[in-house]
């Protein structure tokens, strides 16, 4: 080897620093702060401040007292952990309870790629939790069997971009499987795919995708999108002991901002009931997943600017998905927004704003607002421009109480 | 579907004992880190060679030679008998018994007619759909007859024998055809399409290929539940395809996984040259899809598939290796001919030529060639053939006519068994659709469907 000059030494240092990794199959340079981080000037946009946001519980008798927990974890410790982590631990609680959990996705071994299922091959052993070659159709196929003969398996798809090489295997035999043995009782109810979701600042067009709403579109599924360590915790949990096959998308950019005190014991939250978050007299507003701490933020300024009320809604569970408690909230405030990242045509919100226009029609002031992304990709250096932010909720805030 | 691990809950067991795995859970608490465990011998200036971690074995030539696999012999086909029922080794023999082999012969022919009466109802407008096993019928049944009746069984469509062969009655299949409240399926699925949980069989359906992964997956269910039950015979997951459903990336997926995770598991191709219009020329320029298996390093096996001594010696063979060590792969390509047509819905002579189809009937084919054998046995001979054809003929229209005046199922289960349970908003939905049946009786046919318009009401009573 030919002795480097000292300059070239230092630029590979600086190049070689450890840095926050994105993705192993895309290790362009991680400058999320760059793309992603609001204007100089900016008081709307920028204001998610995930260390002091309503939406999380930062002590613990705040996460105890919530009224889904059963009464002996309400008595118990609380521990400040990120959302992977919380991933981690239902994971962990599932294998240690029930030995027909199996995990198992691409790089999952090693702890997976954003560390959601670190130490489990160590204290599980490789026969539960282990990596599958790189073939998408094939580890869900893998686990649709494997479901289908009394296992509870947990898939990961790396990312929600890549989940559509299992496309069929999800459409036509995961949500068909029980409608079609009829009487022979066969199905593959005990399956969940676990998938990171959303936009993560740099993720440009492969790492970004919300494909919730075609999963939705698909009768069979069960979709589910936690906001927090605590609703990953005991929505996962709910998830694998659910009979049916679950979609179980988890909020990449949250995995390590979303920090709160969550329950050390297991605990199960249900799968059919969207979360009030925040109750409002003037207008309702219904998300899920990551945007919702934009949705805060978006109303602390605007109850603060216009002197309104917003309700704001968790779905938590696209589909099947809770009608009552939107309607009822749509019913007393006369108004509503949605909001997700993907793109409006045929999302999450079409179907939500259509059930609330059919169903709540006569209590509506203004028509349903929806704040999604463009109809557009999300281009690496656009995602600013692209998904909702603050200040769009803000406006549609605004526009809507003012129609 | 299995019989013995359901959805209970086995507990306070261990059951992850150590195993000759290198990885063990019991022994050791810490995995090491992937580096550690595929790691090539690490390359420095003065060592002799390198080891590159994909390819560990591979010796350095500097010879540069490409592999043409055209110039390879092709993999030869297993055959027991010739096409005139002579068994080749008189030493090894058929290990098959004479009571067996009528039973076989029986079953063929009771599917090959059950066949052909099917097909003209379905020309005839009784039957939505059919599809024949012509000229496949001793893959099915010879493979279904050398495995375990608890192994559990994956199928592509044209694998009626092996449902037959496992016990599933003529009145099973009937009732699956005709959509009848008796059918398992409900009336969700076209005919054909069957399933049994009894026979460890999963319930078919059309998209091709999809099965196969599904196969590999049960399988590591089984090899977990072999480990746990070390007292129950050891079971294994078997599947079948097509040659064309093997150029979906569905079959590659799943050799390779059923390979990285060593599954016991047979995957049975039915080659019979054609995928609806399509010959195997336009479907690959390999030979066959034996020779892939190599690829997965998976062991592999071609047969002659009009050989139902072959095909069952096969089976049993794979299925010693599949469960060897725990459980690996096995392939095995069954070699024959698509007699009759794709489908009812398919005329074959638009692209292939009718004297060809006439000439593989005459030449070759399972019946007849086990036919040969039991003749120059002395067990059969042509009044017991006319006896067996006639009375054959009978129990299925017998069974065909009980099927035929069976009412539909319910009208319930269109919604049943979507979820576990019935959704809020699938429970509007049958408000709604009852509502417009009250209100337009005369547009629907209720009556033919078992309970009529009041099996919904059933469906909207609040759960116990």
């Amino acid at each position: 080897m030919a002795a480097r000059t000292p300059s070239i030494r230092a630029l590979s240092r600086y190049l070689l620093r450890p840095r926050p990794f994105l993705h192993p199959r895309c290790q362009h340079q991680s400058q999320s702060k760059r793309y992603s981080a609001a204007a100089a000037g900016a008081r709307l946009n920028g204001t998610v401040e995930y260390d002091t946001t309503p939406l999380l519980h930062h002590t613990s008798p705040s996460a105890l007292s919530n009224p889904e927990l059963p009464e002996d974890v309400r008595k118990g410790q609380t521990k400040r952990i990120n959302l992977y982590t919380a991933i981690n631990e239902a994971l962990r609680h599932a294998l240690q309870t029930d030995e027909r959990v199996l995990v198992f996705g691409e790089d999952i071994q090693f702890g997976g790629v954003f560390r959601c299922t670190m130490n489990l091959a160590a204290d599980f052993g490789t026969e539960r939790v282990f990596n599958t070659p790189l073939t998408e159709q094939g580890l869900v196929g893998f686990a649709i069997g494997a479901a289908s003969e009394g296992m509870r398996p947990v898939a990961e798809i790396q990312f929600a971009d890549y989940v559509f090489p299992a496309f069929d295997q999800i459409v036509n035999e995961a949500a068909k499987y029980r409608y079609r043995t009829g009487t022979t009782g066969v199905h593959c109810g005990g399956l969940v795919i676990r998938m990171p979701t959303g936009v993560v600042g740099h993720g440009a067009l492969y790492h970004s995708q919300s494909p919730e709403a075609l999963f939705s579109h698909t009768p069979g599924l069960r979709v589910v999108i936690p906001r927090s360590p605590i609703q990953a915790k005991g929505l996962l949990l709910s998830s694998i002991r659910a009979n049916d096959p679950v979609i179980f998308m988890e909020p990449k950019v949250l995995y390590r901002a979303a920090v709160e005190q969550v329950p050390v014991l297991p605990y199960y939250l249900p799968l059919d009931k969207a979360d009030v978050l925040k109750t409002g007299t003037d207008v309702t507003i219904i998300s899920y997943g990551t945007p919702l701490y934009t949705c805060s933020a978006a109303i602390a300024a605007a109850e603060k600017d216009f002197g309104c009320s917003v309700e704001l809604i968790d779905l938590r569970t696209i589909y099947p998905w809770d009608r009552a408690t939107v309607l009822g909230s749509v019913r007393k405030t006369g108004r509503a927004i949605v909001v997700h990242e993907s793109m409006m045509n045929a999302g999450v919100g079409a179907e939500v704003a259509a059930t609330i226009q059919e169903r709540a029609f006569l209590r509506l002031e203004a028509p349903v607002k929806r704040v999604t992304g463009w109809a557009t990709h999300t281009g690496l250096i656009f995602e600013k421009f692209i998904i909702p932010d603050v200040t769009r909720v803000y406006d549609a805030i605004k526009k809507t109480i003012d129609y | 579907m299995s019989l013995r691990f359901g959805s209970r809950r086995v507990r306070g067991r261990i059951i992850w004992r150590p195993t000759a795995c290198s990885n063990g859970s019991k022994t050791s608490s810490k995995v090491p880190p992937a580096w550690q465990t595929a790691r090539a011998v690490a390359s420095t200036p003065t060592a002799e060679k390198v080891l590159f971690p994909g390819a560990l074995n591979s010796e350095f030539t500097n010879t540069l030679k490409f592999l043409t696999p055209s110039t390879n012999k092709a993999i030869p086909t297993y055959r027991v008998m010739d096409q005139s029922g002579r068994v080749l080794d008189k030493e090894v023999g058929v290990d098959t018994g004479e009571e067996e082999a009528l039973a076989l012969y029986k079953n063929m022919v009771c599917l090959s007619i059950m066949d052909l009466l099917m097909f003209e109802a379905q020309r005839q407008g009784r039957l939505s759909f059919y599809m024949v096993s012509a000229g496949e019928e001793g893959i099915a049944v010879g493979s279904a007859s050398a495995l375990s009746p608890a192994d559990v069984i994956f199928c592509q469509y044209r694998e009626s024998g092996v449902y037959m062969q496992r016990g599933f009655t003529l009145d099973d299949f009937m009732n699956q055809l005709f959509s009848n409240r008796k059918d398992a399926g409900l009336g969700r699925n076209m005919p054909v399409h069957y399933g049994s949980k009894k026979l460890n069989i999963h319930t078919i359906s059309s998209t091709l290929a999809t099965q196969i992964p599904h196969t590999a997956g049960a399988a590591y269910a089984l090899k977990l539940q072999n480990m746990q039950q070390p007292d129950v015979p050891p079971r294994i997951a078997v599947c079948y395809f097509g040659e064309g459903a093997a150029s979906e990336g569905d079959f590659h997926a799943a050799l390779n996984i059923a390979a990285t995770r060593q599954v016991p598991a047979i995957f049975i191709c039915r080659n019979n040259g054609y995928a609806i219009s399509t010959p195997t020329s336009d479907q690959y320029r390999g030979d066959g899809i034996a020779s892939r298996g190599a690829g997965y390093g998976i062991d592999t096996l071609r047969v002659d598939g009009n050989d139902i001594f072959a095909v069952r010696r096969a089976t049993k063979e794979a299925r010693r290796l599949a469960l060897e060590n725990g459980g690996k792969p096995v392939l095995i390509e069954m070699m024959a001919y698509r007699v009759g047509h794709h489908s009812t819905s398919d005329d074959s002579f638009a692209y292939r030529q009718r004297v060809e189809v006439e000439d593989w009937k005459r030449r070759d084919n399972p019946i007849t060639r086990l036919r040969k054998w039991l003749e120059g046995r002395n067990l059969w001979d042509e009044d017991k053939e006319r006896e067996l054809r006639s009375r054959q003929r009978k129990e299925i229209l017998a069974a065909f006519d009980r099927a035929e005046k069976e009412k539909k199922p319910a009208i319930k289960h269109a919604f049943e068994d979507v979820w576990e349970h019935m959704t809020e908003e699938q429970k509007m939905h049958v408000e709604e659709l009852k509502d417009i049946l009250h209100r337009y009786p005369k547009e629907y046919d209720v009556e033919q469907h078992e309970g009529g318009v009041a099996s919904l009401d059933e469906l909207l009573q609040p759960k116990r």
